[in-house]
């Protein structure tokens, strides 16, 4: 396997965790909803998602269990933001507290334990090419990732259902006046951005580096809050920037396959200098950002 | 029975001094259930985390000691808060803060000038306020979010903490652990109390205070930053310049962390390490929200998040609960604070029906 | 006949206020019947009974005969009740039959079919394609009632059409109304215009202060009747100011171009005006169409490039670059048309609310606030003004609408400038607030000041100012002297139509 090649199939791997979450707070965003606390959710599914398929070797129920524990605590934050109103900002940041809390503590026992990674699923044909051939051998969670943006593209722009979301976002109090439950909707999107950031995690504890190590999520749950904003809330232009990131994380082999010697902190703050680089970028087209931001997004809503 | 949130006509004074204490007490109580369940001893572990903070003189020098930077850093913050400006990356400015101060002892390690101390805590907080102010310009030149620049640029401090320390500044006879050489003399804070760690950073973190309520409730530039933060286009209004307000939240948070962390390598620390980043500048934020946002009010917070700090390490010792319990009790106090902070300025109605 | 739909002693109260008390209505079907009632009287509460927005704390809702229990519009309109809201409930990032597609069933394709045939058929010609942010404020209406017909209502319910209408859209909405209603359909018609309603009502239920005052036939009864009703006594006379020497220039706008960034709003083209010392010039239009670019231009809350500053000038001075304090200083004043969170601030005490922009009268002295100086400040403001409020201590968010007008009005004006800004100022005012608040504006001008009014109530201008132009699509229609104009030909600038 050529060092591209490799290169080419560790971005998809790499992305997921992140995309994975970014599509979640797509749609919590979407919503008129900023959750904050993704870091905390993604820690928590992190360490369920671990210390489950540890004890059951059912990575499955690792996966299940990791979003369920998204789930809750998103619930958490949505008591909050929704039922009591609280400053969303301070409610996202004081679930981000609490979750990576309880996952050192769930994963404190388990410290650096290993886990098997699961198999990998090439697709036939494709997986055989030359050259490119390993980016279609992934595991299956990659491949359903990348459905599931396909999906919510689909969703958001051409169903009912993604059309009641936007507009939600856009303007609460025209969507209650004309019969949608705001906040039970809001709530339902909450939910799923808790779901899929509890399964992020999971991945990269499972199945993307197999090993409990505290802290493991690095701020990536905070790069994928940043990627809603450098894909301007576009499920398409997510996936570029997750990729993008993908391959910033792994600047190491990309250092090395290029010939640089950098040191290793230098490498590991690529994706975040780039991350401010990019916000700076995306968000100085003002125009741009007006037309395509939720405009509620982030406010209160009672009623 | 339908529940409903009905705003009140104004704010409850009761409600502003019930809602932390009974967040507390939903927090003792929820982390009490917690640890149980983990198979912990519940009750040592709160008594560890709550009470022995208290008992001795060692224990509240101690916990004077993590006072000083929690409230300094706090006062900082929740300047911007109140004008919606999330700084979120104090943790940064305080490494930085850090490692600028420990630029000169390390350079000069055999300096005896008395103007050490000074230069070293004069570019700490400098370094603090250039790291927040690096997220300030790109917010107000770019429009970049501020919440997101300055945790990223936390996540690149720490690494290059990581990278002076593995590298060119550590210890040539450290036994190749991760921290710089010793600080002479001169580059170290006098000690307040004699028989203590603490040192006169405290009456910094206290001047502070007082500063932050001045400007708050008597200055117009704070006036200012409060209509920035309830009502942003009101300030518009008027005329408050906007990137003003995001300068002056972003620059004083950064000095303040920044001060904070040449404190820490200049007092209890007296080298750089890694453990000068133990989390201050991100309880700080919780610190500055349990105050209420409120100078008086952080004084008291920083108080109770410091005995917090303390009585976590004692409950890693005494229950065997790992240092995140702290973390986990200090987002169930968050959490219940936002939650209570509501009745603040609503009621709880039935079907919509209010009294009168 | 069995009504279509009838309402008996229905009660809504929201916090301390009694929005609605024992209101009883009835309805036929093929009538149009009006609820009249000014600022407050509690009829855009009523309505949202009506449609399920809110729910009654008491009384019944009668349909057809049979009580219907509303917890939510789409009940409403299950059971055949559309409305069309004041300030709409349309999606502006979404197109017309998006929109559309969010409350009636149907595919995009038959939707679209159904919009053009509905629209050709009632005068409301729509591209489904548009998307609402594109459209102007008369279009949105149509949209907004289109999406109602395609529902097939047998009760429509209309709050305040006209106020976002210019004179002569205001016609054609009437013939659709009248067509609607040859086709069996009942429509409420929400208003506070007696002369709409006489016009075009078959029956009318006057409110006042959330109680039925009158069940009457409009025509039948003259415009002065029918004022009594509704604000409990005869209509205040209006206050015409007396021709008198002005002043020197005190503010000018010449070849102002502004190119919005924001794509959901206007951008101002060739704007040309000029106000001196002791007159009052209106600017007419209806809202949308640049009167908050207008007016932030001219406050500073939008600032013009250094090399375009010469396009704004005050007092003789170029301040098209300056920022909204800098041109305060400038003895520059601004009652801005959204009074809570601009003019004041909601969760801030009267006093405090003052210092926004009384602090160069002596409120602050050394960066210091006086709290002395601001309360007495406050205090004075709240006698001068006629200001209904427990005291200075008050916060600003717990006043009536017309209370805060006054507040704001006053502190402004108590800032004795030589040029005053007042958008909207009777935007939610009751009556009584709003003949004061001219009649200040009127005794201002009198004593010398320059002052622009921003308003979409026509008679308003008529009444206090001395000039008008009209705002429409970004451009200003020459001066016209409000001496020797008259409504239609406003009406037409607002449309766009005239020459």
């Amino acid at each position: 396997m050529t060092i591209l090649a490799f290169i080419l199939a560790g971005t998809l791997a790499a992305a997921t965790p992140m995309l994975l979450a970014a599509l979640g707070e797509l749609i919590v965003e979407r919503s008129g909803v900023l959750n904050l606390g993704i870091e905390g959710m993604m820690a928590l599914g992190a360490a369920i998602g671990f210390v489950v398929t540890y004890h059951t070797h059912n990575p499955y129920l690792g996966f299940a269990a990791a979003a369920l524990g998204g789930i809750i605590l998103s619930l958490v934050f949505a008591i909050l933001a929704l039922a009591l109103t609280a400053n969303q900002v301070a409610a996202g940041l004081a679930i981000g507290v609490l979750g990576q809390g309880v996952s050192s503590l769930l994963g404190k026992p388990l410290e650096s334990q290993t886990l098997n990674a699961p198999d990998k699923l090439p697709i036939p044909g494709l997986a055989d090419l030359p050259l490119i051939g390993p980016v279609f051998d992934q595991d299956v969670v990659v491949y359903l990732t990348l459905i599931l943006a396909v999906v919510l593209w689909a969703v958001l722009n051409h169903s009912k259902l993604g059309l009641i979301i936007r507009a939600v976002g856009e303007s609460p109090g025209a969507a209650r006046a004309i019969g949608f439950p705001v906040v039970r909707i809001r709530l339902g999107a909450i939910a799923f951005g808790g779901a899929l950031a509890g399964m992020a995690g999971a991945y990269a504890s499972t199945i993307y580096t197999p090993l409990w190590a505290d802290g493991m999520i690095a701020g990536r749950g905070w790069i994928a809050v940043a990627l809603v904003v450098f894909g301007t809330w576009q499920a398409g232009r997510i996936v570029f920037g997750a990729l993008l990131f993908g391959a910033l994380s792994l600047g190491g082999l990309i250092g090395q396959a290029a010939g640089v010697a950098l040191p290793s902190q230098v490498l590991a703050s690529v994706p975040y200098v780039v991350t401010i680089f990019m916000l700076a970028v995306i968000s100085s087209n003002r125009r741009r950002m007006r037309l395509n931001t939720v405009a509620s997004l982030g406010q209160s809503f009672s009623g | 029975m339908r529940l409903k949130l009905e705003r009140r006509d104004a704010a409850s004074r009761w409600a502003t001094v019930a809602a932390p204490l009974i967040a507390l007490g939903l927090a003792i109580l929820t982390s009490l259930i917690l640890f149980a369940a983990l198979g912990k001893p519940a009750g040592q572990a709160l008594y560890s985390l709550l009470l022995e903070p208290f008992d001795g003189w060692y224990n509240i020098s101690e916990l004077l000691l993590k006072m000083g930077p929690l409230m300094l850093i706090a006062q900082g913050l929740a300047i911007g808060f109140r004008t919606n400006v999330f700084n979120i990356g104090a943790e940064g400015q305080l490494i930085i803060g850090a490692i600028c101060a420990s630029a000169l002892p390390i350079y000069f390690p055999t300096a005896t000038s008395v103007w050490m101390l000074p230069a070293m805590i004069g570019l700490g907080a400098a370094g603090g306020a250039v790291w927040a102010g690096l997220a300030a310009g790109l917010r107000t030149r770019f429009n970049a979010n501020e919440i997101l620049v300055t945790l990223m640029l936390t996540l690149i401090a720490t690494q290059v903490l990581n990278y002076l320390l593995l590298g060119p500044w550590k210890d040539p006879h450290g036994f190749n652990f991760p921290q710089s050489v010793m600080f002479p003399d001169v580059a170290l804070l006098p000690i307040l109390l004699p028989g203590t760690r603490v040192n006169i950073s405290l009456l910094a973190a206290l001047i502070a205070s007082g500063l932050a309520y001045v400007i708050m409730r008597h200055r117009f530039s704070g006036y200012q930053l409060l209509v920035g933060g309830l009502a942003p286009r009101a300030a518009r209004y008027a005329g408050f310049s906007e990137s003003r307000a995001v300068w002056m939240s972003l620059i004083l948070g950064g000095l303040a962390a920044g001060f904070a962390g040449a404190c820490e390598v200049a007092g209890p620390l007296g080298q750089l390490q890694r453990s000068v980043s133990t989390g201050y500048g991100y309880s700080a934020i919780i610190v500055a929200y349990l105050g209420g946002l409120n100078p008086l009010g952080i004084m008291v917070s920083a108080f109770l998040m410091a005995a917090l700090f303390i009585g976590g390490d004692n409950a890693m010792v005494s229950a065997d609960l790992p240092v995140a319990a702290v973390f986990v009790f200090q987002g169930l106090l968050l959490v219940y604070y936002l939650g209570s902070l509501t009745f603040i300025r609503h009621r709880i109605t039935f079907n919509g029906m209010g009294r009168a | 006949m069995t009504p279509l739909l009838q309402l008996k002693g229905i009660s809504k109260r929201y916090g301390g206020v009694q929005a609605n008390s024992g209101i009883d209505l009835r309805v036929d079907a093929g009538s149009i019947h009006a609820i009249l009632g000014e600022n407050g009287a509690g009829k855009s509460t009523l309505m949202k009974l009506i449609y399920g927005v809110e729910v009654p704390d008491d009384g019944q809702i009668i349909w057809k005969g049979q009580p219907a229990h509303l917890s939510n519009p789409s009940d409403a309109r299950r059971l055949g009740i559309g409305m069309v809201f004041q300030h709409f409930s349309l999606f502006e990032t979404l197109t017309v039959v998006q929109n559309m597609a969010l409350i009636v069933p149907g595919s995009k394709a038959a939707l679209s079919a159904r919009i053009r045939d509905l629209g050709a058929r009632f005068g409301l010609t729509i591209d489904p394609r548009a998307v609402v942010h594109s459209l102007s404020v008369g279009e949105r209406q149509r949209v907004e009632i289109l999406r109602c017909l395609l529902l097939n209502p047998e009760l429509l319910i209309l709050d305040e059409p006209t106020s976002v209408l210019p004179p002569p859209s205001v016609a054609l909405l009437f013939d659709t109304l009248r067509a609607l209603k040859a086709k069996g359909m009942a429509i409420l018609f929400i208003s506070h215009k007696l002369e709409e309603i006489r016009d075009l009502c078959d029956t009318a239920t006057i409110l006042r202060q959330g109680k039925v005052t009158a069940r009457l036939a409009p025509r039948e009864r003259s415009a002065r009747e029918l004022a009594t009703l509704m604000i409990g006594r005869p209509m205040p006379p209006a206050v015409h100011p007396t021709p008198q020497g002005l002043g020197e220039q005190r503010l000018e706008l010449a070849r102002l171009d502004y190119l919005n960034d924001d794509p959901f709003g206007v951008s101002l083209s060739d704007i040309g005006l000029s106000v001196r010392g002791g007159e009052i010039l209106g600017i007419a239009g209806v809202s949308g169409n640049g009167q908050q670019e207008l007016a932030a231009l001219i406050s500073g809350e939008l600032t013009l490039p250094g090399s375009h500053r010469d396009c704004v000038r005050l007092m003789g001075l170029p301040v098209g670059d300056l920022g909204a304090a800098e041109r305060r200083l400038r003895s520059f004043a601004f009652v801005p048309e959204d009074r809570l969170g601009r003019g004041a601030v909601p969760d801030m005490s009267l006093s405090d609310n003052a210092l926004l922009t009384a602090h160069s009268r002596g409120l602050v002295r050394n960066g210091f606030i006086r709290r002395q100086t601001e309360r007495s400040f406050t205090a004075d403001c709240i006698a001068r003004f006629d200001v209904r409020t427990p005291g200075p201590h008050a916060e600003a968010g717990s006043l009536s609408g017309g209370n805060l007008q006054k507040f704001i009005m006053g502190r402004e004006m108590m800032l004795d400038p030589a040029v005053l800004l007042v958008a909207q100022p009777t935007w939610g005012v009751d009556i009584g607030a709003a003949t004061e608040i001219r009649q200040r504006l009127v005794a201002m001008r009198n004593k010398g000041a320059a002052i622009i009014v921003i308003s979409e109530e026509i008679e308003e201008l008529f009444e206090i100012c001395d000039r008008l132009h009209v705002l429409h699509k970004g451009r200003l229609s020459p001066s016209l002297d409000v001496a020797r104009t008259t409504v239609d030909e406003v009406g037409t600038w607002m449309i766009g139509a005239a020459a």
